[in-house]
């Protein structure tokens, strides 16, 4: 009887400790595969900025910053003695940096309030249908929204393409991502802070703008911060609102140029194409700092 | 039914009059309760969870109309008018709130913290006026002498009881005639709640307070009245000596006794 016991007892523990070790092996083994996998995904990212650098650095000087981008003529010229292709892109540069403080101007308020109200009525059925129209704006194809603006304000309004086209189709992109974030970020604020302020007999609005808003800062300009990153890049929905100009442009009824758009154009055009790259380095360098920055701000506010 | 206290001779400042609240259609968390406050005297409200104490410590101020589909009858009188008649701006500035959890406001430096009730309604004061309320405020909750030296630093960074005796400064900033306290301990450590329980009873000198609390022997040590509330209905109300010696209803007796709570 004891025998048997003890027999079980060690067979037991053997099949235990079979077990530890078949488990510390598959534990390896996925911890390995994540680890792959993931690296095989930075280096995506690493591949992208180090070619971009490669290929565009040398076009990369004072008057890249600072001038507009030549004629086919000039950059043929210069590609064939042997020279860098003079000239820049100042005037996307400008054109992108416009665009999207206007698209900011527009969208951000709109963005900000919508998202508030969402959070205080986040059970309110109206609020609700609000939510799943702002998750379909999102889902909208870019060159889609690019269309309808053409058809509203192009048509309509400027009677051409124009900045102010432009700047409604990329305040379009940004709504449904300023409103989702404000909302998101409202929520992190705790219930006793609103209740800390109402008990002070403070009327409703000023507990939006003087508590809500300031302790919610830093993530209501994180998620700006990552809208306005997201649609420095769109190509599609500024071909049919603003196509591009050749020089600096501050009207907003007149056309203007917009970095990725002159991306676009140096693509199609084979004498061109060295300018492509100093154009992506600049708007991959542009949209790196910005996420750094709305890293930096999310760091802050958790320490 | 009207529940005096007797035995003081001070008047009332706040009288409770058939007051039922209700959350949803015909489910009472208060049940025509009736009491007047006693000024310039610590007033406890105990009960088990959920008999209803805090919605009646919110009423008086009218934080309770924050929750959706609240319905309330009867009325509340502080000074012989009707506070759902009053401005809840104006409500509020005459009874102060202290909550549960100390909630200094985390963008603001402790001495912003103080004169927020001002900042955020918008009143201009002077600088030395500034200067006045923020210090006899902090004077008051004795908080002064610790924090002195670091008036704008954030209040978020003070410990949890120097947090929430921040938090009543906020609330005695507005010189109120009433100040609530929802279970104002109930997140401290035994140093900070005695602290917090001396300063509340200094403070009666000047102010009315009420108090809701979970905890028996708080209400004992402190509070000069008592009441007992269970499944929304106040049960019994008297001086807390009495209640605690010689309770009329059963059901205080059960509770005070800990056979339920």
């Amino acid at each position: 009887m004891d025998q048997t016991n003890e027999l079980l007892v060690d067979k037991r523990t053997l099949l235990l400790q079979d077990h530890s070790v078949r488990r510390k092996v598959k534990d390896r083994l996925f911890l390995g595969t994540v680890i792959f996998f993931s690296l095989i995904t930075i280096s995506f990212v690493f591949l992208i900025i180090g070619s971009c650098v490669l290929k565009g650095y040398h076009q990369i000087n004072w008057a890249f910053f600072t001038q507009s981008a030549p004629d086919t003529f000039t950059a043929m010229m210069a590609k064939s003695s042997g020279q860098i292709i003079p000239g820049g892109i100042v005037n996307g540069i400008l054109g992108s940096l416009y665009l999207v403080a206007l698209a900011s101007l527009i969208a951000i308020p709109f963005g900000v309030l919508i998202g508030i109200y969402l959070y205080e009525n986040s059970k309110n059925r109206y609020a609700g249908f609000i939510r799943d129209i702002t998750d379909v704006l999102q889902g909208v194809p870019s060159i889609v929204v690019g269309l309808i603006v053409y058809l509203w304000v192009v048509v309509h309004i400027t009677h051409g393409y124009s900045v102010l086209a432009g700047s409604v189709a990329l305040a379009l992109m940004m709504l449904p991502l300023i409103i989702r974030s404000t909302e998101e970020s409202m929520k992190m604020i705790p219930d006793s802070l609103k209740e800390a302020a109402i008990a002070l007999g403070t009327p409703y609005y000023k507990v939006i703008f003087r508590v809500l808003i300031p302790t919610s800062f830093s993530g209501l300009m994180t998620g700006i911060l990552l809208a306005i990153s997201r649609i420095l890049g769109e190509t599609a929905p500024l071909m049919l609102t603003t196509l591009g100009n050749p020089a600096i442009n501050w009207s907003l009824t007149k056309p203007v140029s917009a970095v990725p758009l002159l991306v676009w154009q140096f693509y199609n055009d084979p004498n061109m194409v060295d300018l492509i790259w100093s154009s992506t380095l600049f708007l991959m360098g542009f949209v790196l700092i910005l996420n750094l920055l709305s890293k930096w701000i999310t760091a802050r506010r958790n320490a | 039914m009207m529940n005096d206290i007797n035995g003081t001779d001070q008047p009332p400042i706040l009288s409770i009059e058939n007051l039922s609240i209700a959350y949803d259609k015909d489910k009472f968390v208060v049940k025509n309760v009736s009491a007047t406050i006693t000024k310039n005297a610590i007033t406890a409200i105990m009960g088990p969870s959920g008999c209803g104490k805090t919605t009646l410590l919110r009423a008086i101020n009218r934080m309770h109309e924050l929750y959706p589909n609240i319905s309330t009858q009867g009325g509340i009188k502080l000074f012989d008018e009707n506070i759902y008649d009053m401005s809840t701006i104006t409500l509020r500035r005459k009874v102060g709130m202290v909550f549960q959890r100390p909630n200094p406001f985390p963008t603001l430096s402790i001495y912003e913290n103080v004169i927020a009730g001002y900042k955020l309604n918008g009143i201009r004061l002077k600088r030395h006026e500034r200067d006045e309320i923020v210090e006899t405020s902090l004077r008051d909750v004795t908080l002064w002498e610790e924090v002195k030296g670091a008036l704008h630093k954030k209040g978020t960074f003070l410990s949890g009881g120097q947090q929430q005796r921040l938090c009543i400064a906020r609330a005695l900033a507005f010189k109120p005639d009433v100040i609530l306290l929802d279970e104002p301990t109930s997140a401290l450590d035994p140093v900070a709640t005695a602290k917090v329980e001396d300063l509340l009873v200094e403070l009666k000198k000047q102010y009315t307070i009420i108090l809701v609390t979970h905890n028996m022997s708080q209400a004992a040590r402190i509070s000069d009245n008592s009441m007992f509330m269970y499944l929304g209905e106040l049960i019994e109300y008297e001086d807390t000596k009495t209640i605690f010696t010689k309770p009329k209803d059963p059901r205080t007796e059960g509770y005070l006794t800990g056979k339920f709570g």
